[in-house]
């Protein structure tokens, strides 16, 4: 089971978290990989949490991945990337949005969003990248860039190329038209240099 | 939705074990497919509606979709029907005498289980109607399994002419796998030939199937015997083997790679003989089965000695982290340390209605509402029982709010005797059960104010069609249900009948506040559409003024997920009392202009948006 490579994403309903795992099992697929991806969404369409789990290797059994196992952590949104670090094994690593949705139970005033997730994050000692994939997006002119943003940034972290991954989100466009096509490889590009960014000042 | 295309024969697709069904439903030469929707069974039904030549169809419940399943079998067609795990329970009245006929063409259930709860109100095993219908059951371990099993499952069904139930789980509907698929065969039926003692279930002839269908039981234990699907597979750490099925199947596998394991596909009858044979190689068995110990217990009464739930939960999945613990202390081993360290403590992040959701307004209004008791219902406006509104006391079933709502004014007690009693009832929800319900309070002279929710949508499960929107599940128009008139026809008086816009505040509180006065049965109509079907159109945002706004959140009560608290504060009241200040933005990016924020904002501080600079929309670019 070791040879297998532990991917969890995360977030919350909406932000396709579901669609951007499954961009990445296509990844693994194309290059021959065995590849399961499965989801804890429940009524995930309202804004509840949600975390998708890809793994792929020579041959995947149990879809999940085992809490201490994930190799990299996609977080779209900052405290829902604190909930699941215990999924992270050791050396493992968390490439982050740091954005933060506030979820209506923290408006109403009966629980509070953490003040410094990426600390409290940190304080684990695992690795972490930190980054505003939203604000990224918003810049490229719609913020639903941002899953596109978020598989760039996980592109120079996976036991692939970044191509592979690149041409599937493409892929996913192309009857949509080239300016869309266009927009969302800027957006993957933008993720991929913001990730190469956060890594080069942290060094 | 149109007809596809179907990817060509032996093409290796990543298929959800649903999608992986549908295939093989269509590829069995399937004629008839009716379903329910329900999580997460939903999307085979729709994937099935994809695929030419064969007519799928939503039907009004899961009893309805198995009869018309039944009807296409018995005139010798092949016939398929799926629901979630509580939608058997609505339909067990019809298997239970399906078994004793039996079918002429091939007839698969799909139950999908929500084993781990992720979207019901419990958890149930489905393989228990298996043993109560005495019809045989497979289980699936992945999405290939799901698609071989199904084909499996028709020739087996045609074989013995009984029909197969397919018991899924979360875990293999919803989970994404490679499948290679293959070539659609034809099947023609042979037509309904007339034979009544088989096909007309009166004492008499039912009394002559009985035998019958125990003397098929037990053949279909023999072809479970020797099925492949039922395998063993040898393994050199004889300390424990394992009998499993199901997702458990694959969890013992990545958890103890050297045991031998019986896997069960056909996992009953259950083949005892080849469970003697597993026993025979190993010093001790464990079975591994979500969720109740059915093989375990039967094994037991063989005189074959097996662990199982002494060991294992008998809720939840039984994945590698709960499989491996277990063991280990069977084995007197201490487990190597976990390497996952303990969660950070997070907020819970419930599920919410949706930004503009119509629900918004009746619960709001609802919240707003004293000395009341709710019974609810199975929908998205479940939800109405968390905050802000705590405005739904009860959940049971599917319908239940009707009959909940009789009873509880029935049964009044000493402390509610002047409670109003309401139920609240989606329009889709109200067409599978709920009619029935509310013509017992009409007939039994009931005092319950009825909110019937129309959305027009089966909205928890992504917004299906139904009989109260006027589309098939191709999306093709079709009568449309007056509700109105339909409850006028069950015996609600015209008078007591309202249709209120739930935008609409000041009506919607005005006509329940009135209606809970009746001592009679009303019923309340809401008539907006599902904010995430196309009949709903979006209006201009909102937006906060920022100077004007006093901090009273009248507007947070609401619920809306587009409205956010930017500060908060404290103020002291010319009586001396203490009050919360919670002052507010509107994420006018999301917001769509429904307006019920603005209803209770007393200094007016909620005005529409207006763009600082025109923001370039790119449409449609979701990922």
């Amino acid at each position: 089971m070791s040879e297998n490579t532990n991917i969890l994403v995360v977030g919350i309903g909406g932000q396709g978290v579901m669609t951007a795992t499954e961009i990445l099992a296509e990844a693994a697929i194309a290059l021959g990989h065995d590849a399961k991806k499965t989801e804890v969404a429940g009524m995930a369409q309202r804004g509840g949490v949600v975390s998708s789990h890809l793994r792929f290797g020579k041959k995947v059994l149990t879809p999940q991945i085992t809490p201490g196992t994930a190799d990299v952590l996609l977080g779209f949104e900052s405290a829902e990337t604190m909930r699941w670090q215990h999924m992270l094994k050791k050396g493992g690593i968390t490439l982050m949005n740091s954005s933060k949705l506030v979820p209506p139970v923290v408006e109403l005033g009966l629980f509070d969003y953490p003040e410094d997730p990426i600390g409290e994050i940190k304080k684990g000692g695992s690795k972490v990248v930190a980054f505003d994939a939203t604000s990224i997006a918003q810049e490229l002119g719609d913020i639903r860039l941002g899953n596109t943003v978020m598989l760039g940034a996980i592109a120079d972290h996976l036991p692939f190329g970044a191509e592979v991954l690149l041409s599937c989100v493409l892929k996913r466009f192309e009857r949509k038209g080239e300016k869309l096509v266009e927009l969302n490889r800027r957006a993957f590009e933008a993720g991929r240099a913001a990730v190469g960014a956060a890594e080069a000042a942290s060094v | 939705m149109a007809a596809l295309m179907p990817a060509p024969a032996a093409s290796r697709l990543l298929l959800s074990g649903n999608e992986a069904v549908a295939r093989a439903v269509w590829e069995g030469g399937v004629k008839v497919a009716a379903a329910y929707p329900g999580t997460p069974a939903t999307e085979m039904m729709e994937v099935v509606s994809t695929y030419p030549d064969i007519y799928a169809e939503w039907s009004v419940n899961e009893k309805v979709s198995l009869e018309v399943a039944i009807g296409a079998a018995y005139a010798g067609s092949r016939a398929f029907c799926c629901m979630k795990h509580v939608g058997m329970n609505v339909a067990s009245d019809a298997l239970m005498t399906l078994t004793l006929t039996g079918v002429i063409g091939g007839l698969v259930i799909a139950i999908a289980d929500d084993v781990g709860l992720s979207s019901s109100q419990n958890e149930q095993d489905s393989r228990y109607w298996g043993r109560f219908a005495h019809v045989p059951v497979m289980e699936p371990a992945d999405s290939q399994e799901a698609y071989e099993m199904t084909l499996a499952a028709f020739d087996l069904s045609e074989k013995f002419q009984v029909p197969v139930i397919l018991r899924m789980t979360t875990r293999i509907n919803h989970v994404k796998s490679l499948v290679t698929v293959g070539e659609r065969t034809t099947h023609v039926g042979a037509g309904f030939k007339k034979e009544p003692g088989r096909f007309v279930m009166v004492p008499g002839n039912a009394g002559k199937r009985i035998p019958l269908m125990f003397a098929r039981e037990e053949k279909l234990r023999e072809a479970a015997e020797i099925s492949p699907l039922n395998f063993i597979e040898q393994g050199s750490d004889k300390r424990v083997g394992f009998i499993a099925s199901g997702p458990a199947y694959m969890h013992v596998k990545e958890s103890f790679p050297g045991a031998p394991v019986l896997k069960l596909g056909y996992s009953f009858p259950v083949p005892f003989e080849k469970c003697r044979e597993l026993a025979a190689m190993v010093e001790q068995v464990v079975v591994v089965e979500e969720v109740e110990p059915l093989v375990e217990t039967e094994l037991k009464a063989q005189g074959i000695k097996v662990l199982g739930k002494e060991i294992l939960p008998r809720q939840g999945e039984l994945s590698p982290n709960v499989l491996r613990p277990a063991i280990a202390k069977l084995l007197g081993e201490t487990m190597p340390e976990l390497q996952s360290t303990a969660a950070l403590e997070v907020f819970p992040r419930p599920p919410t209605m949706c930004v503009a959701c119509p629900h918004l307004g009746v619960y709001y209004t609802l919240s707003q509402v004293r000395n009341i008791s709710i019974a609810g219902d199975i929908g998205c406006y479940t939800l109405g029982a968390g905050h802000p509104w705590n405005a739904l006391d009860t959940c049971v079933s599917m319908g239940a709010s009707m009959g909940v709502a009789l009873g509880m004014d029935k049964g009044r007690g000493e402390s509610d005797k002047d409670k109003r009693i309401l139920a609240v009832i989606g329009d889709s929800t109200f067409l599978h059960m709920g009619m029935q319900g509310l013509l017992d309070i009409v007939y039994n002279k009931g005092n319950v104010t009825v909110l019937l929710l129309d959305n027009r949508a089966v909205g928890m499960t992504g917004g299906q069609d139904n009989p109260g929107n006027g589309r098939d599940i191709y999306g093709d128009d079709t009568p449309r249900v007056n509700f109105a008139a339909l409850v006028e026809a069950l015996g609600v008086k015209k008078e007591r009948i309202h249709v209120v816009d739930p935008y609409q505040l000041p009506v919607l509180f005005r006509t329940i506040r009135e209606e809970v006065k009746v001592p009679e049965v009303s019923v309340i109509i809401t008539d907006q559409p599902c904010v995430l079907v196309k009949d709903y159109h979006k209006l201009k945002p909102f937006e906060v003024i920022d100077d004007k706004c006093t901090g009273c959140g009248n507007c947070v009560d609401v619920g809306c997920p587009a409205i956010h608290v930017t500060r908060r504060g404290k103020e002291v009241k010319p009586s001396g009392k203490e009050v919360d200040l919670a002052f507010v933005r509107i994420e006018s990016s999301v917001c769509t202009g429904c307006g019920l924020c603005v209803q209770p904002c007393a200094p007016k501080a909620i005005v529409h948006h207006v763009p600082v600079s025109p923001i370039k929309l790119v449409k449609s670019c979701g990922v």
